[in-house]
């Protein structure tokens, strides 16, 4: 969707900037007259929404760095100093908190979207494995942070998590337990792992902002997908971003952190884990150690497999899985709407993740183990097998004309647009006239 | 011309499920539900002042719960996030401040070291620490047969079920079932996770005499202790509520507005689309 | 139909009156401006001196060891108190300074009215003449002036020198010489007992 330059400098400095540094139109080109497809529906803000919390996790985070005191001994009683001394410490706190947990709800619902409508297909392979490599970032920024509150739960969910690693003893004896002690910085998790957790997520948040940028710059070079999953044909099929998408975007924003507010101030733990408000002891594990909702599914998946090696290799795939979809789908259309067999593996497949989750949440004994075997046989499955052969056996659905078509029906969008099906598209009102009508796409 | 989208319509439901949802889930305790199993008891909800969306502290209470507190829990428990300053602070018990200072300097604490090196005793000021009872956790696991007795400040905060918990623990204590056995210097508690804990009953009518005309019941002592940590926990819930209120008013409105924004915007282009189509 | 940018421009026509939906959009904007500088507060304002902070009123010290001639320095809100017992030398020597000669010709003392002149007497503890409390801080930029140890520098004025860019004080702590602006400050305090200042 290259175009040519629209932004005309207006004043002197303008020109005079615009010859050496064209921020301005950049910004115009990409963000104001940017040709976007005109049937984006809601669930195309959460890129928007996103690209906002980063910004809140950054600022709050920021700040609450100048309070916090990233020591075994002071931590946890720098978190609680926060909430009670400094001046707006529990909201900037709880918005930190609450936030994380915001980030992930948003950026599943993204990814969901992306899933549901082919948004990884060529041409836009770059684009998502750039999604995939800030989601990975996003679970490990969450993770060091929230084991900078040093209380029981940080405590063993570190322990937990860069245990993961000495399951590589099992493959060269020694080095598994190499790794842990650099990792840690000791024989055990303590002071110095607790510093380097500090300094990472300190760092992770602004290399996320980079990847942003790349996943942005990478999505606008062939322009976004649209809920039809086919091609922009004319400009007729596009509104600019400003003031249609800026405005969409923005009330969907409002209106997503009408939920973010209302968490903050009225349920600021309903997310959170009670035993995380009991300081870290390393003498003593609690009772049940579960990890922040939104990293249920993936251990659910861990314990599903009774192999320590092989259920760490699952965790890592169950993630790294993604990095590849863009060539496990077989499929010649794209968006899921299109795809009636696929569809309902799809939606499968999102319950397996809910379904995970809950699991996730439960002991791993009975039914629950073998509840959490059969979906994370499930999800593996989804990749590996129902993407790329839904995509060869299924008979897709007739797609619409245009995009404008698929807004307005053949009738109006058929009086304007100069498309090859003109004839047809006039002679036939119903819109079973329409479905019968192939579309390539790829 | 178009009006509400399906979608809009959801999510203006989902919100609308969201917001009653949330505003009922109680301050303080987790939505995560209790892992099966396991010996968790259930805890009865009580009605307490600072329920969300607009609960407040009854001051009262909180001083009355600090009473108990000082009385009875801080022989064994410390409280050592708190400063004495804190029972002054608005959203809180609100004593007055020649009150704190009085509540301060009943109690010894140690300072130094002075100019010859040496630690001393002093009457606390209001910026002071609440005074723990224990100097070090081994003294206080020896002087309670090997128990420690957990540290008060958030722990509204860090038990499944909060100030309810804490309630149904404080009027817990029961003669155990025929069968039960409980362990030597254990005592049977109904709301107590696997039931022998090593707390011995703290409270019974009468032990403390409140001067405000509440009956001196376990009952009320339980509750005005449950509602004082809470605040302990949590102190700044009032503020959070005060502002929460001001916040979702403003956001609701600016949600409105954004939505006839968003409607205005659109419906140039759906004007275009009709004349282009006539 | 390649024009879609030009019937789509939101903002008003030259020679219209705004209209409701034009008037909905500047409200729209208003609130998210609104909503953003709200937000912003608790981020600057978080950098404020926090209520543990305000709540570290007083300090009280024991002075009964301080003999004449002697000087003590204690922390009062993370600053040094200087807490000065002169000998009569020294008050004679502050006294017989005329105000027309001061740089700073008011008396900088917490405990009494802003408009105070430096007069020794309002420099001085009150009805205890030989005590001088100050904050210890130079009023040019914040060094710590010398004076306090008996073998200090004292400045050609007898009181202190700030060896940072050479600011000099009398003995009743008030700027003679050098780039300071103002008298060292005087703390609120008060005699708790004969032997007991309490600061702040």
């Amino acid at each position: 969707m290259a175009h040519p330059s629209t932004y005309q400098p207006g004043s002197g400095f303008e020109r005079w900037l615009d010859a050496r540094l064209p921020v301005v139109r950049v910004m115009h080109d990409q963000f104001v007259v940017f040709p976007t497809p005109r049937n984006l529906n809601y669930w195309w803000t959460f890129g928007g929404i996103l690209t906002f919390m980063l910004a809140v996790q950054i600022a709050t985070g920021v700040v609450l760095a100048m309070h916090y005191v990233p020591t075994p001994e002071g931590a946890f009683d720098s978190v609680e100093r926060i909430m009670r001394d400094v001046n707006w410490g529990w909201f900037l706190r709880y918005t930190h908190a609450v936030g994380a947990s915001m980030f992930f709800l948003a950026v599943y619902i993204h990814t969901v979207r992306g899933l549901y409508y082919g948004s990884y297909k060529a041409p836009r392979e770059v684009v998502w494995i750039l999604g995939v490599l800030i989601l990975l970032l996003m679970i490990a920024t969450a993770f060091m942070g929230y084991s900078l509150v040093w209380g029981q739960m940080s405590f063993w969910a570190v322990t937990v998590i860069t245990n993961l690693f000495s399951s590589l003893d099992a493959v060269i004896p020694g080095l598994g337990t190499k790794l842990v002690e650099w990792i840690w910085g000791g024989f055990s998790v303590g002071g110095p792992t607790l510093n380097r957790l500090y300094s990472l997520h300190y760092l992770f948040p602004f290399v996320i902002a980079g990847v942003v940028l790349l996943h942005i710059w990478a999505l606008h070079i062939p322009g976004n997908n649209n809920p039809t999953g086919i091609d922009v044909k004319s400009a007729k099929d596009t509104v600019p971003f400003h003031p249609y998408y800026t405005i969409k975007d923005g009330f969907a924003l409002v209106a997503f952190i009408v939920l973010f507010a209302a968490i903050v101030f009225y349920a600021p733990n309903l997310l959170g884990h009670p035993d995380n408000y009991v300081p870290a002891n390393p003498l003593q594990t609690p009772p049940h150690i579960v990890p922040e909702w939104y990293f249920l599914p993936f251990y659910a998946i861990l314990r599903a497999i009774p192999n320590k090696l092989l259920g760490v290799a699952a965790l890592m795939t169950s993630i790294s899985i993604l990095f590849f979809v863009p060539w496990l789908d077989t499929s010649k259309v794209r968006s899921t709407s299109y795809r009636p067999i696929y569809k309902w593996f799809f939606w499968a497949f999102v319950l397996t993740c809910i379904a995970l989750g809950y699991l996730g949440s439960q002991q791993p004994e009975g039914w629950y183990l073998i509840f959490g075997r059969v979906c994370t046989i499930y999800y593996f499955a989804f990749f590996l097998v129902v993407m790329p052969v839904t995509g060869l056996i299924e008979r897709p659905r007739a797609l619409p004309g245009s995009i404008t078509e698929s807004v307005l029906g053949p009738e109006e969008s058929g009086e304007i647009e100069e498309t090859k099906n003109t004839k047809e598209t006039k002679a036939t009102p119903p819109p079973a006239a329409r479905k019968r009508k192939r579309e390539e796409v790829l | 011309m178009r009006s509400l989208s399906r979608l809009e319509l959801l999510m203006a439901f989902l919100l609308a499920l969201a917001l009653p949802g949330v505003a009922l889930a109680e301050d303080g305790s987790s939505a995560a539900a209790p892992p099966l199993g396991h010996d968790y008891p259930e805890i009865a909800h009580q009605s307490w002042s600072f329920t969300p969306p607009f609960g407040t502290y009854d001051n009262a209470q909180l001083q009355r719960g600090f009473r108990v507190y000082k009385e009875v829990c801080s022989n064994c428990h410390s409280m050592r996030l708190l400063s004495y300053r804190n029972l002054g602070e608005p959203g809180g018990p609100e004593f007055s401040p020649k009150a704190v200072e009085v509540l301060a300097g009943q109690v010894q604490v140690t300072d130094g070291p002075n100019e010859k090196g040496e630690m001393f005793q002093r009457p606390a000021r209001p910026s002071d620490r609440f005074r723990s009872p224990f100097a070090n956790d081994q003294l206080a696991r020896n002087a309670n047969s090997g128990a420690l007795p957990p540290d008060l400040s958030v722990i509204a905060k860090a038990r499944e079920g909060g100030p309810d918990y804490i309630y149904a623990l404080l009027t817990g204590y029961r003669q155990p079932p025929a069968g039960f056995e409980v362990a030597q210097g254990m005592h049977y508690n109904a709301a107590f996770s696997g039931h022998q804990v090593a707390m011995p009953p703290p409270l019974s009518d009468g032990v403390i005499a409140y001067t405000d005309g509440t009956k001196p019941t376990l009952d009320n002592y339980a509750r005005d202790v449950s509602a004082y940590l809470m605040w302990a926990a949590e102190p700044k819930l009032e503020e959070r509520h005060q502002t929460g209120a001001r916040v979702m008013i403003f956001l609701i409105v600016f949600l409105v507005i954004m939505y006839l924004a968003k409607r205005t915007v659109w419906t140039r282009l759906h004007h275009r689309d009709a004349t282009h189509a006539a | 139909m390649a024009t879609y940018e030009t019937p789509l421009n939101p903002t008003l026509e030259p020679d219209q009156e705004p209209t409701r939906r034009d008037v909905i959009l500047i409200a729209a904007s208003g609130f998210a401006a609104i909503g953003a500088a709200a937000a912003l507060w608790p981020l600057l304002d978080q950098m404020n001196p926090d209520q543990s902070m305000l709540s570290l009123a007083t300090t009280e010290v024991d002075i009964s060891h301080v003999e004449a001639g002697q000087a003590i320095t204690v922390m009062w809100r993370g600053k040094p108190i200087f807490i000065r017992h002169r000998t009569d030398q020294e008050i004679g020597k502050a006294k017989d300074v005329k105000l027309d000669d001061l740089v700073d010709p008011l008396a900088r003392n917490a405990n009494l009215p802003d408009d105070a002149p430096a007069t020794d007497d309002n420099r001085a503890a009150k009805d205890r003449e030989p005590w001088l409390v100050m904050i210890g801080i130079c009023t040019h930029l914040g060094c710590i002036p010398k004076g306090q140890a008996v073998g200090d520098y004292k400045g050609q004025f007898g009181g202190w020198f700030c060896p940072c860019h050479g600011s000099q004080y009398d003995t009743a702590g008030r700027i003679r010489l050098g780039p300071a602006p103002q008298n060292l400050a005087i703390p609120p305090y008060s005699f708790a007992s004969d032997t007991k200042i309490k600061i702040g």
